[in-house]
Parts: structure tokens; sequence; C-alpha cells
């Protein structure tokens, strides 16, 4: 069946057919669709869950985990200060190694106060022990949210999942969806608590534990091995997705690499904008490509080996700020995994795009020249669209 | 020790080994003779560290209170926080230095 549907609402929906039991959310822009759409399906009776509005994000997080901890199935959904706020509780969640998904409407970060599209709050979260996936379009928020769950429930991974989708590019838009049936994806997810030790008076267990320092470092490496774990669970899971959905998915998107001689490295909604920018330079006979990247945590290290360990110019796509750095993120990221390899590639990092400011394909087929033509020994890194300081700019 | 999965402990009532009463440098000492066996620092103990005990040996602000039981600190697990102290609505307890 298909439905045109709003990257909100097929948050909503996942949850739906996902057979979520437990739903505490506190609303935020851009994510405030999610709990409306909730309330809605339960309202009519489309969907047998426990809504809790809670009285701010901290809440909402500390009732996933505790309900999470009960054997529940939980989703949450947040955005930017939100999700700065649940920051506490978010390492709580993959330490206690609790099975939660929240959908991220990634949403810059104030000040100054703006509630258009970047990546800087769940990227700012990166070390939180939570995965993160990153959605393209709105078919992917469903079909990503609904594998989150299975990946999330692995007793392998055990960890809590981050669906990332743009602010506004996808959490408001319309696009239209192929739904599966539910019981299809209830076979497809499987049971919950399998082998996972929950708040049950029958068989007494403390969780959210203390852990002096003589035991302390084995449980953060734990994490750390339940992430590297996840890589070949994801894997797994999305190899079952296309055989019983017929929708391809992996950690990393190569898109019309071959003999490329600039490759740009992007995460979500813009990768769909840089894929068009690909077709039209390719049509000029200007050999670009793109490495799409959908897992940031787990980061596919592996993968963006194979695919950028070459002799080729890259343009990683940065939509987000790490002041006092010498580059973003993507970029500090992906040029580590790729110092040891055989060619190391000229990276060269446009931290673009910030605060909703629109990226088009003309932008990009922009940065493709410019970074044609750039040396990264003497410079490498670009502010897209800068205006300059003490101009006018009204 | 086995490193469960999240830091959960599945051996419930452990909290017996540790003996939080080394932590201590401030004791409460309860006066008998003031208690009225109300068992609010029994309530409010953050550790379970008092007990209820037969109360007829012990000295009691009016003669039929003997018939109650009475709190008795478990020093093996007073860790000396003073909540009891502060709570006791006839201010029988009192904190007094540990002497090492
Ligand atoms: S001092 Fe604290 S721990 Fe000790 S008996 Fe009183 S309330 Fe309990
Ligand atoms: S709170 Fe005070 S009066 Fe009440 S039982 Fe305890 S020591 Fe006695």
């Amino acid at each position: 069946m298909y439905k045109v549907m709003k990257g909100n609402e097929v948050t909503a929906y996942a949850a739906m057919l996902s057979s979520v039991d437990v739903i505490p959310a506190y609303p935020i822009t851009p994510s405030t669709l999610f709990p409306e759409k909730i309330s809605e399906l339960i309202a009519n009776g489309e969907m047998n869950a426990t809504f809790i509005p809670t009285e701010s994000e901290h809440s909402a997080i500390s009732v996933a985990i505790g309900a999470s901890a009960s054997g529940s199935r939980v989703m949450t959904a947040t955005a930017s200060q939100g999700l700065a706020y649940m920051h506490e509780m978010l390492a709580i969640a993959s330490g206690m190694r609790l099975p939660i998904v929240m959908a991220i409407g990634n949403r810059a970060i104030s000040a100054p106060l703006n509630i258009w599209n970047d990546q800087q709050d769940s990227i700012d979260e990166r070390n939180s022990g939570w995965i993160q996936l990153y959605a393209e379009n709105n078919q992917e928020i469903l079909d990503l949210t609904i594998a989150a769950f299975k990946i999330s429930e692995n007793e392998k991974v055990h960890l809590p999942v981050m669906i990332c989708m743009d602010a506004f590019l996808l959490t408001h838009t319309m696009e239209a969806i192929n739904i599966p049936d539910k019981k299809e994806v209830t076979d497809f997810i499987g049971k919950n608590t399998t082998n996972r030790i929950i708040l049950d008076t029958e068989k007494p267990a403390t969780l959210g534990s203390f852990a002096s320092p003589e035991y302390y470092t084995e449980f953060r490496h734990q994490v750390t091995v339940a992430m590297e774990a996840a890589n070949s669970v994801i894997f797994d899971i999305f190899s079952d997705f296309k055989k019983r959905f017929n929708r391809n998915y992996d950690v990393v998107e190569p898109y019309r690499l071959d003999d490329a001689e600039l490759i740009f490295v992007s995460m979500g909604a813009v990768s769909g904008t840089i894929k068009d920018a690909v077709d039209v330079l390719r049509e000029q006979g200007k050999k670009a490509g793109l490495l799409r990247l959908v897992a940031f945590r787990p980061f596919p290290s592996q993968q963006i080996k194979k695919y950028l360990s070459m002799d080729v110019k890259i343009a990683v796509i940065d939509r987000n700020v790490t002041p006092g750095y010498d580059g973003s993120v993507l970029y500090a990221e992906l040029r580590s995994i790729l110092y040891d390899s055989d060619f190391k590639p000229e990276i060269i990092d446009f931290i673009a795009g910030l605060g909703g400011r629109d990226m088009t394909i003309d932008d990009f087929i922009k940065i493709y020249t410019l970074a044609m033509e750039m040396n990264a020994d003497s410079n490498h890194i670009v502010w897209e669209q800068l205006k300059p300081l003490g101009e006018d700019v009204s | 020790m086995i490193f469960n999965k999240g830091a959960t402990i599945t051996s419930t009532g452990n909290s017996i080994a540790n003996e939080t009463g080394s932590w201590r440098s401030m004791k409460p000492v309860i006066d008998y003779s003031k208690c009225i066996r109300c068992d609010i620092c029994w309530t409010y103990c953050p550790d379970i560290a008092i007990d209820k005990v037969d109360g007829t040996s012990y000295s009691a602000p009016y003669s039929q209170l003997k018939k109650k039981k009475v709190p008795k600190i478990n020093y093996t697990f007073c860790k000396g926080c003073g909540i009891c102290v502060n709570e006791c609505v006839s201010k029988a307890i009192d904190m007094i230095r540990e002497e090492i």
C-alpha cells in the first residue's frame, strides 16, 4: 500500500507497524508531528500503545529508559536543544544496554536560535553509545526505523538507535511511501526480550547499578564491543530486509564511483541533491561520484577504506562545526580512517548547509569546480557561501 | 564477579556485602528515655541500618512503651548520614564523633 506522508508521520507509522508498546515524548520543532500522529493513531484505535506526554525531553528519555528496562518496545523523537537536554540520559540508555529507537529531526543548535536543518545535534552525540543511521528520503525513514528495532534488540548489540532525518527536508516533506503489511513487519522484527535481563518481580535484578573503578572500564568496553558487533548485525539485518521487502540498504551507499576523480561524501537528505549534481556533471563529462554514509555510528571504516583508498579528490560535505579543530567532524573522522590506507586521497572539507541554508544542484557543481582547482595541502577547509564579516548583508 | 551486560546484577540482596558502616565519621546514638517508638527513624534510614528489637529491657519515657519494639542501630551498616537524627520527632538521637 502506498501513502503520501511527511517524514514525521512516517516515523509514527513505523512505530505502529513495529508494535511499539510505549511512546514517551515531548514536542519540539521539527519533530512535533511525531507525538501528534502517535496520539491520533492511538485515538483512532489503529495503534495499541501507551503514549506518555512528559514535561521535558529529559523526562521523555528517562521514561523510555524505564519502559525499555521493563521489557517494553519503546520509541521517542526529538531534535536539537531537546536532544542536548537528553544528553546525560543518552549514555545511561546505552550503558544499560537498552534497546530504544529515537527519531531525530536534525536541527541546528542555538545560539543563535534557529529551527532549520543541519546535523550538529546528532553529531554532537556521537560518543553517546547510540547507533546513528541517517536517512536520505522518507521511504528510508520507514525502512531504517523498522530495521532499527531489530538491530537494537539483537542480543549482540542491545544498544539504542537514532534514526536521523533532516529537519523539514524530510520531517515536513511529503513523499509517497510503500507501507508493508504489519504482519510482515512483525515477522521480520521478531521478539523483543530475547536474552535480556528486564525488570521483573518474579526474577529480581538490579538494573542501572553502580560500578567502582575496578569494573567501570569493562562496561564501557562492552559498549564499544557491541558497537563493533553492530557492523555485521546491521549488514545481516539489511540483507534479511531486502529478502522480505525488496529494498536494499547498506551502511554506505556508493553512487557513480567508477573512475571518479572527485567523490563527494555526505549524510542525509542533501545526498539526493548531490546525486542529481553528479548526474549533471557526468553528462558534462566530469567524473564526479558520491559516497553516502548511512551509518555514522558504528562508523563504516572498512567500507570507507574500500571505496575511498584511491587517488581521488574528496569533497566532504560537513553539516556541523567543531570549533577549535582543523575541519569538521565528518572530515576529521574520514581522514583519520584513511590515514593508513595505501593511497591517500586529497580531502577538502566543505562546511555547508548550516541552520537550513539551501544547498542546490548548482552549489554542488560549484563545489566540484572549486575542489578540482584547490590544493588540499595549502587549504583544506571551505566555508560554503560564507558572507564577509562586518559587511551589510541585508 | 561476572560482567553482566549493562552492569546488571542478578544476585540480589548483595548490598549485605557492602559494609557501609566503615564510611562513618559521626555516629547516631539513641537516648531510649526520650524515644517514643514512633519508627520514623526506621522508616527514613536510607541504608536499612535500623532494626526493630524487643523493647522490654530498654528505658522509656513512660512504662507502657516498654511493650513496643525499639529501634536499634546496626553499626555495621549505619553510614552516619544523620538523617535519623534530623527526622526524630522527640530529638532522641544524638550525633557523636566516632572514636578510633
Ligand atoms: S545515621 Fe543514617 S545510616 Fe545511620 S542509622 Fe541514621 S539514618 Fe541510618
Ligand atoms: S524517630 Fe526518634 S522517637 Fe521515633 S523511634 Fe526513632 S528514635 Fe524513637
